[in-house]
Formats: structure tokens, C-alpha cells, sequence
């Protein structure tokens, strides 16, 4: 195969079948993905991977056969790399006999092998599985320039846009193929031009927007372009610590669920933005003012597919993305001035947080106070992915709410703000 | 009354040929997983859109379609929900877009050419106008070289 890519002679070869027909196939799957995108070159990856098919669902068996046909030719990723999380945690994240059926017997049957083929590619640990895993206890925390191949859409938009990596949006399988090649096509969001932006998001909000509804509106105009936000400093400030790293979190993930964002800059916030200030501004950039009624108008344009629509919840989900240590604390803070308010002493509704296996040691650890409390109102800690609880159709049925814009995306779960979940969690109803 | 037929121009991203297509459209991105993915865990034998927040293409089926889209957006497991539902055969005859083709379809059409014995033909960059003409049901041809014509 000719490539219209400048090829090393060594990148050459492997196309050619010199290294063996699946690591050529591996190649050229990934010359034909720069080509699509005008790549010339290809740059060596410098940071571990991470991967999102962190689930053994049957219906993979495709994949699957990827994966053995990889593993039977020797080949492994470079370095290791961490997994979105896994689905099930019947411990602490209750299931009915027929729920758990369906779990094991239809959906995730092949989970052990799956994570047997994972070990045998390069999984860092058995611990390595959150799409938080930037986050400190995790460990997986790209440097500022680092080139990455990552997929899950949460994870690249944060390495992007609050760290300064660089990582394009890759698919599922394809993050593997580059951690096992150690590079990856040149193009977009590796380019400085490619990440420069083409929409100006002016906040002219009354107060600090809704994390999540703010990513979705910004998700829903501008798809896969650049966005330079402007005017949220005023209300997160210009220093990127834990709050304004855990916002900056919930909205990313919100853009890239509800869009295709896979970098954004704040203005006097993130680190590019810092540097380069408006010169990161494309000349012909449009221009999309949000304020407090255009995210009603979003908001209100999400609908309601419960089965009973007028039903009361039955479950919460709170931490897709998983949540970091002190959105932990925050919430049994919130949880618990909302108890004391209401004269209660456990949650009305079943209230499940999920955050990193390492970031739920911590909080035990560094928290235990606040852990006992939150657990003892009876809220459920777990590190599973609710998004694939819910693929179970006996879940998916179920009136769930979340605070989560990339859960209610993807299952029938409704959308409500973090105030609100607060006082529906403790009453047990609307 | 003569249908009427329309020619636009695109990039082949994977070429191939088809002929008089149904043409299903979406005029906002195509979320991958919300679309493909409760038709594949049920193991369905066409996939029948499950993405609510797309009022264009929800309770549509997609299977042997020629899905007609700007781009697609969401989860980056795209890619592989689309090499995956090849593999099934049940994926979409082609995938024809007004933008240019996005990462994570790319990938999908990609990893269905290299890695299956399918094919999802591909072409993008067909313009505004290609969106504006075309409606559900339409009949599409696809040439090889990203020639594509709409009937009706």
C-alpha cells in the first residue's frame, strides 16, 4: 500500500507486512484515519493511553476478535494504559435476581475475558478503571504539549482544554492501536492551527451557569468545532483548582456528549487561553451569547421518556463523569444541610455516587468523618458506569434522575440540576 | 410528474458504488451510541434509531439505509458501535455527509473496511445544499469518485 503520508522507512515496512499482517493492518488502519484528515506525518505518542471499551458486552464479539487477533501476533500497547469503568457493582449497587440475569447472562458475559484480553495488552492494574483518570489518585495525568491517544469523550476534552495535552476525538479501538503503535497521525487537535477557535461563547448569565447545561448548549451549537469561552472567569475565577477543575469537568463532558467539543479555551482560565489570550481566536469566528434564557431554552428542550411520564424517582446517579474527592465531600455537605432542613435523618431515594476505585480509597482514607455520614444517610458509593447500568433494558426502564447531561444523552434518565437533586434525594419525590 | 434527480459532488472516504439507496436524513449530528446502540444489545436484526434527542431519525430504521447527516457527535465509542454493527450486518449501506467527515466516523468506515468483510461507503464533504435537497425516502446513487444523485 502507497500512502499519501510521509512514511519513515520503518513506518514503511510495517505497512508493507515486514512486522507481521496484523500490526500491517493495525497501521493501515491508522495511515487511512490520518489520511482522511490531511495527516502528513505521524507523531510518537509520549503519555500512557486510555481506553474506553472498558465493557465485555456479548455483542462485541467483533471486537473481541480484534483484540485476539492482536494478542496472538504478541502485540501490546507501549506503555499501559487505564479503562473507562466497569459496569456492574452488585455490592453496592442493588440489582434484582432477573436485573442481575439479564447483566450476566445478555450483556456482560464476556467481562472476564474481555479484562483477561485487556491484562494481556497492557492494563496498567485492576484498579486502572474510571474516565476520570487524570484525576490524581488515578494517576494517568498527561503534562501540557504531551501527545496522547485516548478515546472517551470526557476524558480527551479535559486532557485538551484543562491540562494542554493534545489528543484528538478517537474512537474506541483506535486509542489502542496508536498506544500499540506509539504514534499517531498528525492532524486537528495536534496542530496548533487546530486548535485554534472558531466560536466566541459569551456568558451573560445572572449567575454561574449550570455546569452540565452550559456544556450542552455549548455541545449543541458549535458540534466538533473550538470554542473560546468568555466571561465565565468572572464566576469560576482564573486560578484552575479543585472547584474550577470539577466544573470544568462537568461542563466538558456535557459539550462532547450533547456535541463533538474536544477542546475548549476560557478565557483567563485554561492554559492555553492564559498564554495566547483572543490570539487563539480564529479571524472569522461566530459569535453565540448564552444567557439565562437561552439555557431554559435548552434545558427545557430535553425530553421527558420515562415510561410513566408523571412518575416519581425511583434511583439517582450522580458522577458521570465520575466525581473527584471534593465533589464528594461537597455532596455529603449538600446532602446534609438538605437533611437537617428537611428534619430527616436518611435519604428518601435509593442515591448512588460514583467516582474512581483510588478516589473513593482516598475519601475513605483522607475523609472518613464525611464518608460515614454520607453513607450512613444511606447513600451508595460505587466506581461502576451508570450509563451502563442503564443499558440493561429492566434499568433502563426505571425512573432514574441524574445531575449528569451525558446520562440523560444516552439512557431515559432525566436531567435535574444539583439543587434540585439535593432536595428530590432527601424527600424521595418531586 | 418526472422525479428530480440532483448531482453533488463530495470526497470518496471510502469508496464505492451504490444504487438508488432510501435515503433516511438528519439534519443535526448523529449521536452514534444513542443511535445504534439498544438496536445492537438486543441483538435486533436492524437497528432501529434510539436516540430521542434527534427528532429526525428516532423510532427510524437505519439498517441498509443510506443515512444522510451533517456529522456525527458523542461518545467516542462511535467508531467501534459502527465497525461493530458492520460486522453484524446491520449497518447503514452508506454514510453520506455535508461536512467533513468527523473523527469518530472515520474511524467506524474505517475499521469496517480494514477489519471486516463489509463495507460502509463514505463520502463527505457534500455540502449545505446536498442536506437541503435531500429527504427520507429519497433514491440515491453513489459513484465511486463521491458523485452522488438524489431522485425525488
Amino acid at each position: 500500500m502507497q500512502s499519501h503520508m510521509t512514511l519513515t522507512p520503518e513506518e514503511q515496512q510495517i505497512l508493507d507486512g515486514k512486522q507481521g499482517a496484523v500490526l500491517a493492518k493495525v497501521m493501515e488502519t491508522l495511515v487511512l484515519y490520518g489520511e482522511a484528515f490531511g495527516a502528513t506525518e505521524f507523531v510518537p505518542v509520549n503519555g500512557k493511553g486510555h481506553l474506553v471499551t472498558s465493557f465485555g458486552i456479548s455483542v462485541l464479539k467483533p471486537v473481541f476478535s480484534i483484540m485476539d487477533e492482536l494478542i496472538t501476533a504478541g502485540l501490546r500497547a507501549e506503555g499501559t494504559f487505564t479503562m473507562d469503568p466497569r459496569p456492574l457493582d452488585y455490592d453496592n449497587v442493588p440489582c434484582s435476581f432477573l436485573e442481575k440475569f439479564v447483566f450476566n447472562r445478555v450483556l456482560y458475559g464476556m467481562q472476564r475475558p474481555y479484562e483477561q484480553q485487556l491484562r494481556q495488552l497492557g492494563l496498567q492494574s485492576d484498579q486502572a478503571f474510571s474516565c476520570t483518570c487524570y484525576l490524581d489518585e488515578v494517576g494517568n495525568i498527561p503534562q501540557k504539549g504531551d501527545v496522547l491517544s485516548w478515546a472517551e469523550s470526557s476524558a480527551v476534552v479535559y486532557a485538551n482544554s484543562v491540562l494542554g495535552a493534545r489528543c484528538n476525538r478517537n474512537s474506541g479501538i483506535l486509542e489502542l492501536f496508536g498506544s500499540i503503535l506509539g504514534k499517531v497521525p498528525k492532524f486537528d487537535l495536534l496542530t496548533d492551527e487546530g486548535r485554534r477557535a472558531s466560536w466566541v461563547v459569551e456568558i451573560r448569565t445572572s449567575q454561574v451557569p449550570e455546569a452540565q447545561i452550559l456544556g450542552s448548549a455549548v455541545g449543541q451549537k458549535v458540534m466538533e468545532a473550538v470554542p473560546y469561552i468568555k466571561g465565565l472567569d468572572i464566576f469560576l475565577g482564573t486560578e484552575l483548582n479543585d472547584n474550577a477543575k470539577a466544573y470544568l469537568k462537568d461542563m466538558g463532558a456535557a459539550t462532547a456528549s450533547n456535541g463533538a467539543v474536544g477542546l475548549y479555551h476560557v478565557a483567563n482560565l485554561t492554559p492555553e487561553a492564559a498564554a495566547l489570550g483572543e490570539d487563539l481566536i480564529l479571524p472569522d469566528a461566530r459569535v453565540y451569547v448564552i444567557d439565562d434564557a437561552e439555557l431554559a431554552r435548552v434545558r427545557e428542550g430535553y425530553p421527558n421518556i420515562w415510561k410513566n411520564p408523571n412518575a416519581q424517582p425511583e434511583r439517582c446517579f450522580l458522577g458521570c463523569p465520575h466525581l473527584s474527592f471534593a465533589q464528594l465531600e461537597e455532596w455529603e455537605t449538600r446532602l446534609s444541610e438538605e437533611l437537617r432542613r428537611q428534619g430527616k435523618q436518611k435519604l428518601g431515594l435509593l442515591t448512588i455516587l460514583s467516582a474512581a476505585p483510588e478516589v473513593l480509597a482516598h475519601y475513605r482514607a483522607a475523609s472518613p468523618d464525611s464518608c460515614a455520614r454520607l453513607t450512613g444517610m444511606g447513600a451508595h458509593l460505587t466506581s461502576i458506569c451508570p450509563l451502563m447500568y442503564m443499558n440493561n433494558p429492566l434499568c433502563g426502564k426505571k425512573p432514574v434522575i441524574t445531575n449528569s447531561n451525558k446520562l440523560r444523552t444516552y439512557t431515559a434518565a432525566r436531567y435535574f440540576t444539583d439543587g434540585e437533586i439535593t432536595r428530590i434525594a432527601v424527600k424521595g419525590a418531586f | 410528474m418526472a422525479n428530480q434527480t440532483k448531482t453533488f459532488q463530495g470526497r470518496p472516504v471510502i469508496a464505492g458504488s451504490i444504487e438508488k439507496g432510501e435515503a433516511v436524513v438528519s439534519r443535526q449530528g448523529v449521536n452514534t451510541l444513542a443511535s445504534f446502540q439498544k438496536s445492537a444489545l438486543l441483538r435486533k436484526k436492524s437497528v432501529i434509531c434510539s436516540d430521542q434527542n434527534n427528532p429526525d431519525l428516532y423510532q427510524k430504521e437505519l439498517s441498509g439505509k443510506v443515512l444522510c447527516l451533517p456529522q456525527t457527535i458523542g461518545s467516542t465509542t462511535g467508531g467501534m458501535v459502527l465497525y461493530t454493527i458492520c460486522s453484524l450486518g446491520i449497518a447503514p449501506k452508506a454514510m453520506l455527509f455535508s461536512e467533513s467527515i468527523d473523527s469518530l466516523a472515520a474511524a467506524g468506515v474505517i475499521l469496517s473496511e480494514v477489519w471486516t468483510d463489509g463495507t460502509i461507503v463514505a463520502v463527505d464533504r457534500l455540502g449545505d445544499t446536498f442536506l437541503e435537497a435531500v429527504r427520507d425516502g429519497a433514491l440515491i446513487s453513489v459513484r465511486p469518485d463521491g458523485t452522488v444523485t438524489v431522485e425525488g
